[in-house]
């Protein structure tokens, strides 16, 4: 006893020949509140803390109340605690779950200055004004005062704990897995069920929410089998463990029920050790798939409402048999028991056993057969408690008469509720079983569950364990063994409400995590809120973490006595996911920072950002902005020497990001003049053709170029935003709607590196690259051919995106980067270089090639001056709808340039067009600003846009107004192209 | 949710994207009236219960399928090719 001594600084706390959880040749230090308490290995915080003489660990919410542990497992209310470093310490953990490891630092919440001292307990005073909808009912007026005065004030007095006040650094993982059985709870039901699945052939997943098997075993006491329960369960565990069939998943809360056999869960994976392996989560939430599923999720004891029942050292009943075996902890030195029947009694006499003193066997029924060595009070209630910070003295009303019970401690237990959370979760209600007193699941709630042990109403070790085989053998199909009628000592006739809510006046909570009180509820109804689900919002009982785990039968109970209807009559409010919170960051493990969106690069990504490119997004791409080069102060200049070069000399630039999809096929054509406005199966090999793509619905929806490489082979190129799109659209028009048509189509954006030449030079550096001919004879405008690039087997297409004399050269990806920098090094011999996303961009404005600016999904072919495209000799996709009037109207905004008479600065696009004098509001808009640019070439402020009738005003002077930006200006209405109209220079 | 892709076997929901009713397999003919096609593109019956719908295996083979879900359970009854529902 020396050792023990010294390991916890108190005397007493532990009970010498009980706590076969811990080991106590295992001491550990943790610090609460600042001070340092020493427990064993094996403790959780709660117990730990008990041990050392704790016993108030947390405040309530809402009116600051001394609170003490009331439970042993996820659903404690009271005792939530900030835990771990300073600075990222992990709000709301439940001590009663949370295990003790050297260095845990623990904070308790809700409180200031201090847990003994908390200024906010004013509240408690100030209770007969605090009801239920006190803050809907109070700041209501003025209104002035919501904003500035009410809901800082709220926001304060709001929430438990705080968050840590920088990024979540915790380390997350986002797992899955799949079984054929997934067992949710390892209690004896579920280890049976775990067991006798696997031995049926079947993968077993077990979760268990607990850091060790056996449930209640490991908590009650008693026999199993001849051997004690927890040395019973130990062995189970052990099998379990060595089964190949079976993972046994400790730490592990299976959180939801979701459709298709997926479910999620939550395991602690590093939580309860104070030196976590460098990377380890602490935390994993995994999606379980699982063929069928056993939920053997146990039982939840209901606490008793009565005056007073929210003291420090009132907890329940279970828990306090859990401290005393598990854990060997005494909660107190003299222990009041508050229960029914034989339970009750079993209770008294293991504390009995444990050499503590009963206070007094309060039953709420007749006493029980052979109890006897302590006063018990048969028929009897508690009425009320005294006591601060601790409980002193009990208050039982028994044959009429007031008795006081000194006792520092009352374990309570109005009965169970099974825990049929999970078997709600889709859809279903449970239903009330009366001579349980309990709300089971429904019959076939999820598919393929099967409800074992206490979450479905059986409570003896030996119907749990058959009830636990012949589940796991239902939900693989199996032939089902019979389950006996067994012995249950929860199955006592006549069952009363009074048993957990006792009629009468003074504070009775319902939900301690909230402070909602039987007279809330009551108050709940009185306002007419009866249906379950507004008294649930009107009073916040079983809202936050508790989720009504505690509360709900009580609550339901006094709204159905409240509104004369019955429990089964009232329902249940609806349980939801997750069944215990689940972290954000574990959620969304491995999405944070540029875990978010991956990023898709070039091969050109390492030449060019060696040149000092800045990268721009394009999707998930990145692409250079521009080669700045020394000198040059803005972005801005280097576009501008950038175009000038391409105009003049000859530009490279990586256009790898549009999309290419290789069609083949002898329905090949056919195909592409279903999928394009145009027609395509004319076009000779060797030749590229500009497609434009609509929607089934007549809008355009893709352009690019398709080249015919063969008789039945064409390679077609999407933009960069779109390619995803249309692949999948090219997937839908094969296989939904021309699944006749012998083609096939598949994305090789990643499999081909291309670049664009451009400029005047363009053929003399493609000379330097190549043997094969790239003459205007051998490969003419919107010619290609194969070619040997280098040595590589390539492509080259003769097309243009600037207007210059041009091509695309294509080689195998592997091969992009040492093309990229040979093309520049040839470039930069013939005055030359690379060119990025701003020189493109005015290139193309100059010529008034569209991108997605134009192309946003709400114009159609006839807006952008292509309408003559739709060809009139076949059908395709969106001809149709594309010859709506509406949308053939010509006072329909339609493609134009701009000729802005000023440099505007940042207008970019959304800028309104109006008439030259017209007041610039939203009815007297006439279209809008798609790009703009500066043009060196023509020392122009060109920009594209849409504008009523628009074709028909070239020539016109319009007024252009942004206001987001606040700028305007006046412009000149042009045809789109504003360089080069004939098209020489692409000729050349 | 878990669909059956009748190529790739039983895979997870994050592997497909779904695209609406079934309806847009009865493209009308060439030459169809603006009504017709109106209804094909716009017009949708909501049942409650089974329900033919369109599925891409976006994050697997690309095949279109023709997923028979129950909209009241989320059930699937049925997953077929849509390429082989025409004949």
């Amino acid at each position: 006893m020396s050792e023990t001594l010294r390991a916890t600084g108190k005397a007493g706390a532990r009970l010498p020949n009980m706590g076969h959880g811990i080991d106590r040749e295992r001491p550990v230090e943790f610090t609460f509140d600042g001070r340092t308490y020493a427990g064993f290995a094996g403790d959780t915080l709660a117990s730990a803390l008990m041990a050392n003489g704790v016993r108030l660990m947390g405040r309530s919410f809402k009116y600051h109340r001394p609170r003490g542990v009331l439970t042993c497992g996820s659903e404690e209310p009271n005792a939530l605690m900030q835990i771990g470093p300073k600075g990222a310490a992990e709000p709301n953990q439940r001590a009663t779950m949370q295990e003790v490891y050297p260095g845990l630092r623990a904070e308790s919440q809700n409180r200031w200055p201090s847990l003994e001292a908390d200024l906010l307990s004013v509240n408690d005073a100030l209770a007969p004004f605090l009801g239920a909808g006190f803050y809907y009912k109070t700041f209501m007026w003025p209104k002035a005062f919501w904003e500035r005065v009410y809901e800082p004030f709220i926001r304060r007095a709001a929430g438990l704990g705080a968050l840590p006040a920088g990024h979540d650094e915790t380390p997350y993982e986002k797992p899955f897995a799949h079984c054929d059985l997934l067992v949710i709870g390892g209690g004896p039901a579920g280890m049976s069920a775990a067991l006798a699945a696997a031995k049926a052939g079947a993968d077993v997943i077990l979760a268990e929410e607990q850091s060790a098997l056996g449930g209640r075993l490991l908590l009650d006491g008693g026999e199993v089998e001849g051997l004690p329960a927890h040395d019973w369960a130990a062995d189970m565990a052990a099998r379990l463990a060595a089964h190949p069939k079976v993972r046994v998943m400790t730490r592990t809360a299976v959180t939801g029920a979701y459709d298709g056999g997926v479910f999620g869960a939550l395991e602690r994976v590093t939580r309860h050790l104070g030196d976590a392996p460098k990377g380890a989560p602490a935390e994993a939430f995994w999606r379980i798939t699982a063929r069928a599923s056993v939920l053997a999720a146990g039982a939840i004891e209901r606490p008793i409402a009565f005056p007073g029942n929210d003291r420090p050292g009132i907890l329940m009943a279970g828990a306090l048999r859990g401290y005393m075996n598990r854990w060997g902890v005494a909660p107190g030195k003299s222990i009041a028991i508050y229960g029914r029947g034989a339970e009750a009694l079993a209770t008294a006499r293991q504390v009995q056993a444990a050499g503590l003193k009963v206070a007094a066997l309060i039953t709420t029924g007749p006493a029980p057969e052979g109890a006897g060595g302590f006063p018990v009070f048969a028929e009897a209630q508690v009425v009320g408690t005294r006591g601060r910070k601790s409980l002193r003295q009990v208050t039982v009303l028994s044959g009429g008469a007031k008795h006081e019970v000194i006792a520092d401690t009352l374990a309570m237990s109005g009965g169970w509720n099974p825990s049929v959370h999970l078997t709600c979760h889709m859809g279903a209600r449970p239903v009330w079983r009366a001579d349980i007193a309990g709300f089971v699941p429904a019959e076939g709630s999820v598919p393929d569950m099967q409800v074992a042990g206490a979450c479905g109403g059986r409570y003896d070790t030996q119907g749990c364990l058959e009830a636990g085989r012949a589940a796991a053998l239902a939900a693989l199909g199996r032939e089902v063994p019979s389950v006996s009628e067994g012995n249950n000592v929860h199955d006592e006739p006549e069952w009363r409400s009074t048993d957990w809510v006792v009629p009468g006046k003074g504070r009775a909570w319902l939900d301690f995590q909230n402070d909602v009180t039987v007279k809330d509820v009551q108050l709940a109804a009185r306002e007419n809120l009866s249906s379950v689900e507004h008294m649930k919002r009107y009073t916040t009982q079983g809202m936050a973490p508790d989720q009504g785990k505690n509360s709900n039968i009580g609550a339901l109970t006094v709204l159905a006595e409240a509104t004369g209807r019955s429990i089964s009559g009232t329902g249940t409010t609806t349980y939801r996911p997750p069944f215990v919170p689940v972290p954000i960051g574990a959620m969304g493990a491995g999405a944070r920072g540029k875990g978010f969106a991956p990023e898709r690069f070039t091969t050109s990504d390492g030449p060019s950002r060696e040149r000092a490119a800045p990268m721009v997004e394009a999707g998930l791409w990145y692409r250079p902005s521009y080669f700045p080069r020394a000198g040059e102060a803005t972005w801005r200049e280097a576009c501008v020497r950038e175009v000038r070069m391409v105009r003049s000399a000859v530009g490279v630039c990586d256009v790898s990001t549009l999309g290419k999809i290789d069609i083949q096929g002898p329905d090949a054509g056919a195909f592409l003049d279903f999928v394009y406005a145009n027609l395509f199966s004319s076009l000779k090999e060797g030749r590229v053709r500009y497609g434009l793509m609509l929607r089934e619905d007549g809008h355009v929806m893709d352009d690019g170029t398709t080249a015919r490489l063969g008789p039945n082979h064409y390679l077609m190129t999407t933009t960069t935003a779109a390619a995803g799109a249309v692949m999948k659209h090219l997937d839908f028009a094969a296989q939904v709607l021309q699944p006749n048509m012998d083609v096939s189509a598949i994305s090789v954006t990643e499999q081909w590196a291309q670049f664009a030449v451009a400029g005047p030079e363009a053929r003399a550096l493609l000379r330097t690259i190549t043997d094969t001919p790239v003459e205007d004879a051998d490969l003419p405008y919107m010619g290609c051919c194969d070619a040997v690039i280098g040595g590589v087997a390539g492509r080259i297409f003769r097309i243009s995106f600037s207007g210059e004399l041009a091509y695309e050269v294509a080689v195998p990806a592997r091969y992009g980067a040492s093309l990229f920098r040979l093309l520049l090094a040839q470039a930069e011999g013939l005055g030359g270089g690379a060119y990025g996303m701003e020189a493109l961009n005015v290139l193309r404005v100059e010529k008034g090639f569209i991108t997605h600016a134009e192309i946003h999904g709400r114009v159609t072919a006839y807006d952008i001056g292509m309408g003559r495209m739709v060809s009139a000799k076949k059908d395709c996709i969106g001809k149709a709808m594309s010859q709506r009037p509406g949308l053939l109207d010509p006072a329909r905004p339609r493609l134009v340039g701009l000729r802005l008479s000023e440099p505007m600065g940042k207008m970019l696009g959304g800028a309104h067009l109006f008439e030259a004098g017209a007041e610039a509001r939203r009815v007297n808009s006439q279209g809008y600003l798609t790009s703009q640019a500066y043009s060196p070439e023509l020392d122009a402020h060109l920009a594209l846009g849409f504008l009523t009738r628009g074709p028909e005003r070239i020539g016109e002077v319009i007024r252009v107004v942004d206001h987001m930006r606040g700028v305007e200006t006046m412009a000149e209405v042009t045809a789109p192209v504003a360089l080069d109209p004939e098209g020489e220079r692409l000729r050349g | 949710m878990r669909i059956t892709c009748p190529l790739c076997g039983a895979r997870d929901l994050r592997e497909f994207s779904v695209t609406g009713s079934a309806a847009l397999l009865n493209r009308p003919e060439e030459g169809a009236e603006l009504p017709e096609w109106d209804d094909y593109l716009h017009n949708r019956d909501n049942p409650a219960g089974p329900s033919d719908e369109l599925w891409y295996h976006s994050g697997g083979c690309g095949a279109w399928l023709v997923v028979r879900r129950d909209t009241t359970s989320h059930a699937v009854l049925d997953v077929r090719l849509a390429s082989e529902q025409k004949t």
